[in-house]
């Protein structure tokens, strides 16, 4: 069987870590996608951490913004860690939003700045048994989440982890640690999602 | 303590292929958040004024830095002089994202710099080589960025420092272990860190290219000798045209490796800062060399 190619969003952020962490997954072929063209190669995408805005602005200034949100409106699975649940979110307090796909009302900032920044260990049942952990660098939160959103872990009472059918969503960043399992879970959710095509295909 | 470096690390690992521009006023802040900026750097005068008027460089002014916090949502930097403990408790407590211990101020200590360890906000320093850039992670430092020189436009030295530091970790992890103490002493850099280079083939944090870049081609000439960021200092408010320069510099980092991207983003972009050839700054004046 073809192995699910799954794209990093690589125009910032921490691009390599997501690399790293998809290579010690196995399974799938890892693409960086700065283009339209190479979007259009990948099964899945991983939206990285790293500056909203500056991705945001990077993503329309390259013609990538409409054929990404058109990928993500038909199926495409989609992991926004930390700047990418940002890009995400349907509404942003206080700005504009960027792709405007998740139904989610999401904070930037929310814990304060850089000195407020702060790790934990936690169990998530939908990643794991066993408690993971959680690394917050000027995380944002989700603070309303729509019908059709699965809330997946809640931190001192706000949402940092929910899911919608194929968009996956975490405040927090597993790529800066040795855990690997949200990786494991996305991608097999990109590998289900591509069997899916497939079968519809043939 | 050792969760809070770690957590100011990944900070700095949020940045990665983004651009720092100095700025120093909320006006400016706002043109580069605009422009696609990961962060900006607050500092009452850019390197190439401060290297014309002369004088000694200070931090800035806090309420000059509190305007820009305010106007913009990306973290905020600013600069304390070399070994100025004073001046990064205050920058601390105004909430600052990131302390810039730099050599483009006046250094207030002459053998000594801060023990970055005892701040919970992170710190950014500037080196020449792996020496240099493995003492300050020693001191506890969260993120490295070449010196260059800066306010010249002119990015001969970053390329040098940069060369220098790749060429030292290319070196490194094929030393055989019985090697690598004197590598160490050679290099006056910390033991324990050399094994970690050695065994990793990378800085313990990101490294980033600062002082001298002045055009979207630089930024990508940088990336592409191994840097994973850029700092823009005098660059972009000292061309003619600050808004374009700002976002063609942001595309030209982003799109290192594409000239098609990097030929599209350097047309009709006005003039870059005028610049200066090394050849006419009096070694007394250099930056680069204020750093123990």
């Amino acid at each position: 069987m073809k192995r699910p190619v799954i794209g990093i969003l690589a125009l910032q952020g921490s691009v390599q870590e997501h690399r790293q962490a998809l290579e010690s997954v196995g399974s799938v072929e890892v693409l960086e996608v700065k283009t339209p063209s190479a979007l259009a190669l990948a099964d899945g995408l991983i939206l990285p951490g790293g500056e909203s805005t500056t991705i945001a602005k990077l993503l329309c200034g390259f013609g990538l913004s409409d054929p990404l949100r058109e990928r993500i409106l038909k199926g495409m699975p989609v992991w926004g860690t930390c700047a990418g649940m940002i890009l995400l979110a349907k509404e942003i307090v206080g700005e504009p939003a960027h792709l405007n796909v998740m139904d989610v009302t999401v904070r930037r900032n929310a814990y304060g700045r850089q000195i407020d920044s702060f790790s934990c260990v936690q169990s998530i049942s939908a990643f794991s048994r066993e408690p993971i952990p959680l690394v917050f660098i000027r995380a944002p939160w989700i603070e309303w989440a729509g019908e059709g959103v699965e809330v997946l872990c809640r931190v001192g009472g706000k949402i940092v982890a929910a899911r919608q059918e194929n968009m996956l969503a975490t405040s927090f960043h597993p790529e800066l640690t040795d855990n690997l399992c949200v990786h494991r879970y996305f991608a097999e959710m990109t590998q289900r999602a591509a069997m899916g095509t497939s079968l519809i295909q043939s | 303590m050792n969760n809070q470096n770690e957590l100011n690390k990944n900070l700095a690992q949020m940045l990665k292929g983004g651009v720092i521009m100095d700025v120093t006023n909320a006006k400016e802040a706002e043109i580069a958040q605009e422009a696609g900026a990961v962060a900006v750097m607050a500092l009452e005068r850019v390197p190439s004024d401060i290297r014309k008027q002369g004088g000694v460089a200070r931090m800035s002014d806090p309420k000059m830095i509190k305007e820009i916090q305010r106007a913009v949502t990306i973290p905020v930097m600013a600069k304390a002089r070399i070994g100025h403990i004073a001046e990064a408790q205050i920058l601390q407590s105004l909430g600052i994202d990131y302390i810039d211990e730099s050599e483009v101020l006046t250094p207030a200590d002459d053998a000594f710099h801060i023990n970055k360890f005892d701040f919970k906000v992170p710190f950014v320093c500037g080196a020449r080589n792996i020496g240099e850039a493995l003492r300050r992670i020693g001191e506890g430092a969260a993120m490295i960025r070449t010196k260059g020189e800066a306010g010249t436009g002119n990015v001969v030295e970053a390329v040098r420092h940069m060369r220098s530091m790749m060429a030292s970790i290319r070196q490194l992890t094929n030393l055989p272990k019985e090697e690598l103490m004197t590598f160490a002493k050679e290099n006056d850099a910390p033991y324990e860190l050399v094994v970690q280079v050695a065994e990793t083939g990378k800085l313990p944090v990101v490294n980033f290219a600062a002082g001298g870049i002045a055009t979207p081609a630089d930024a990508a000439l940088m990336m592409q000798l191994g840097s994973e960021g850029i700092f823009v200092g005098s660059g972009i408010f000292k061309s003619s045209n600050p808004v374009l320069m700002a976002k063609a510099i942001v595309k030209g980092t982003a799109f290192y490796n594409d000239p098609a991207v990097l030929a599209e983003v350097s047309e009709g972009l006005g003039d870059a800062m005028r610049g200066i050839e090394l050849s006419e700054i009096p070694d007394g004046e250099r930056m680069a060399q204020r750093g123990w």
